[in-house]
């Protein structure tokens, strides 16, 4: 087991610098650095301007040695002007160069600092971070259990009317991707043609304060869509439950269908969902980005589509290191998950 | 003049679809009567799902191709008292009128709605096949041979699974990345697996007969080879490879973008699914007979594994051109890639949201539209399913 853990850990980090370095090279190719400059320094400067703003602030250097510099594996970039005074990656404004660090990257804790919001990216990651992961919290609330429920529903009695009605909901929701539920949704609760005004439009509000009318329809967008698929799913494992030996004997010496489905076959049948709702995780990601956008409530979902829109470097870095840790933790917490809940497989 | 009221819109929505209408029965007609003959194909009509499933997938190709016939005003003219006026109103003119109303440019929601189809038919199940010929050439050796190959390949489709869709998107689609040409050194390499499935296909199949071998061998790489070039190449951008009176495909930049990163996004998941079939399939018996025989391993993967996995893989495949539908609406949304002015159905959402508190139809409508059509692919491939399980 913890040599499983130990590769698993190993092809993690690995993946991580090669993801991040992707990153890293996209967004540092010429055109997208041009593009940096002239946002910074006015769009109207010449080609020459152009390279001698980017060689001033560091982004003249290889891309390798830049890469490292963010890591934090080789030491900062420093640029002496004609004045004699002393700017670097490790020097922060107002303070003397001659005491800063040598090294200052992600290693050291030093995550850049973001072009577009004029601030650290850490703190920025930090508070978008947590709107995203309470919005995130309720959609679990919602969409794990119901859908649960549906899939048991359905797959407790194959065939029938009830699993027909269900099984068909449960695709409706899977074809409808979130910029077209939210749209929906919208303009059923919350616009004034149809008129029932029940819930607001945007979640602006919801970052000072919850409540179910401005935070439920957000909520309610992203559930949608990860419930037909986890419904889908556990049907399908309780369908196959349901013909176990197992159960008919059960059902043979007299046990009522009610307990037959909640002792013997719920337990069995929420193997598989568990792994599909972990690996909904980084789906729910994918919906988050657009619901946030759409419901414009400013978490990590919106700061992502504000750092890509912009090119801003440092802070599409840390996002995207969030983001890929986000998918291999839940990928490493599923497998890890599913042999605790199903003794019969063993990690070799 | 009088605008319409819903029952003459109604009415005039069905009466401008005759050309789909008719296709639809023909087609429906015709296999319904011959469904015993037809295979897989004739079975998908014992099922009700698979029906409607079809029905509405042939019904958005059918509008796509028909297009021309359907809309009633020109996609892109505008008419500015048409600004966000409800479905119904006569144009100012009072010679015709918006069935669908209009966006806030003042251009007709309806016609748009239509033409979006164009875009979806064209590029989502084009963009599929290639994510499967790239998936079935990399997946079918991964699974069969294991090892460090396996190791490899499946550690490169982990990476670009790993990658969050929209973070990929917007790396890689923005006019930034068109210039540096990087889209279409991606495409010079992804489109080249198609050519390579299919020689290898051919090879595997025909090296006992040469003669017919090497003629169809030179057929694919005439043919292949020259649409592949059109294809990728580009006068004046990076990749101009062809000169401009042999490029008979032109694809505009930022289509080809598009098409690359979707067809990018996708192969992964398709290796994943082939090569796990694979795995399983290789320990029938009836590859051990093919080893047996002596037969090459291109042969027992090409023609023994891969046709025993279609099952599944055609089910997939219907899945995925749904996926991928959503993906090319995703990037609509995010307004990447294609034009502003583009009809496609993410993009005119897109635009549409905006006003959606005071005018809801410029968006609605092709959030149905796309709904529908994913949802009738969903359904074609729960009928497949059931179907192809049945025997």
């Amino acid at each position: 087991m913890l040599k499983f853990l130990l590769r698993r850990i190993f092809t993690m980090v690995l993946t991580a610098l090669c993801l991040t370095f992707i990153v890293f090279y996209l967004t540092n190719l010429p055109p997208n650095l041009e593009k940096v400059a002239k946002s910074e320094a006015g769009s109207r400067i010449t080609d020459a301007e152009v390279a001698s703003w980017l060689e001033k602030n560091g982004y003249a250097r290889p891309v390798l040695v830049r890469y490292g510099e963010w890591l934090g594996v080789a030491p900062g970039w420093t640029h002496i002007d004609e004045a004699g005074a002393v700017t670097g990656r490790c020097v922060a404004a107002g303070t003397d160069a001659a005491t800063a660090a040598r090294y200052c990257g992600v290693l050291q804790g030093y995550w850049g600092f973001s072009t577009v919001f004029k601030e650290g990216v850490s703190g920025i990651i930090g508070t978008r971070l947590a709107l995203t992961g309470t919005l995130m919290f309720w959609v679990m609330v919602l969409m794990v259990p119901v859908s649960l429920i549906i899939g048991v529903l359905a797959g407790m009695r194959e065939g029938s009317k009830l699993d027909r009605t269900l099984s068909t909901f449960s695709i409706a929701t899977t074809a409808t991707p979130e910029y077209v539920s939210g749209v929906i949704l919208i303009v059923v609760f919350s616009s004034s043609i149809v008129g029932l005004k029940w819930f607001k439009g945007t979640a602006t509000s919801a970052m000072d304060g919850i409540t179910f009318e401005n935070f439920f329809l957000p909520v309610l967008t992203i559930a949608l869509y990860g419930i037909g698929y986890i419904a889908r799913m556990t049907r399908a494992s309780m369908t196959e439950v349901m013909t176990a030996q197992y159960i008919r004997t059960a059902r043979l010496k007299g046990v009522s269908f009610k307990n037959v489905v909640m002792k013997h076959a719920l337990r069995n049948a929420l193997i598989a969902p568990f792994t599909v709702i972990m690996l909904q995780f980084p789906w729910l990601l994918n919906g988050v980005v657009i619901v946030e956008t759409l419901f414009n409530y400013k978490g990590f979902g919106w700061t992502l589509v504000q750092a890509a829109g912009n090119n801003d470097i440092q802070l599409l870095l840390g996002c995207s290191v969030v983001a890929v840790v986000v998918v291999l933790v839940t990928q490493l917490i599923s497998d890890v998950g599913y042999v605790y809940l199903n003794p019969r497989i063993r990690i070799s | 003049m009088e605008d319409h009221g819903w029952g003459s819109i109604i009415a005039a929505f069905l009466t401008q679809f005759w050309p789909v209408w008719l296709a639809l029965v023909i087609t429906f007609a015709v296999s319904i009567r011959y469904k015993r003959r037809l295979g897989l194909y004739g079975k998908l009509f014992d099922s009700n799902i698979g029906m409607i499933g079809f029905a509405i997938v042939m019904f958005w190709v059918f509008t796509a191709f028909f297009a021309d016939m359907i809309v009633t005003h020109d996609t892109l003219s505008q008419i500015s008292q048409m600004k966000n006026k409800s479905p119904g109103t006569v144009t100012p003119d009072g010679a015709s009128w918006y069935i669908l109303g209009g966006d806030h440019l003042g251009r007709d929601v309806f016609s748009r709605m239509v033409l979006g189809s164009r875009v979806v038919i064209q590029i989502a199940p084009m963009a599929t096949v290639f994510a499967f010929m790239v998936g079935i050439t990399l997946g079918l050796p991964a699974g069969y041979y294991g090892g460090k190959l396996d190791t490899v390949l499946s550690f490169l489709a982990n990476l670009i699974l790993a990658f969050p869709v929209i973070l990929l998107f917007y790396l890689l689609v923005t006019p930034e990345m068109v210039q540096t040409g990087l889209p279409q050194y991606m495409a010079v390499v992804l489109f080249l697996f198609p050519l390579i499935f299919l020689i290898v296909l051919l090879n595997s199949r025909y090296y006992v007969r040469p003669d017919l071998r090497n003629m169809l061998i030179a057929g694919v790489i005439l043919i292949g080879g020259w649409a592949y070039l059109a294809l990728v190449s580009e006068p004046g951008s990076r990749v101009a490879l062809l000169p401009k009176a042999m490029d008979f495909i032109a694809l505009p930049g930022n289509i080809l973008i598009v098409f690359v990163s979707v067809v990018f996004v996708n192969a992964p998941t398709v290796y994943r699914i082939i090569r796990g079939i694979v795995l399983d399939i290789k320990t029938r018996d009836y590859v051990a007979a093919a080893q047996t025989r002596g037969e090459g391993p291109w042969y027992i993967m090409l023609w023994e594994i891969l046709p025993n996995a279609r099952g599944p893989l055609i089910v997939d495949f219907c899945l995925r051109i749904g996926y991928t539908t959503i993906l090319l609406g995703t990037l609509g949304f995010f307004g990447l890639g294609l034009s502003p002015e583009s009809p496609d159905w993410g993009s005119t959402i897109n635009a549409g949201r905006k006003l959606m508190s005071i005018a809801p139809h410029p968006a609605i409508v092709p959030a149905l539209a796309l709904m529908s059509l994913v949802l009738g692919l969903n359904l074609l491939a729960d009928g497949l399913r059931e179907e192809s399980l049945r025997d």
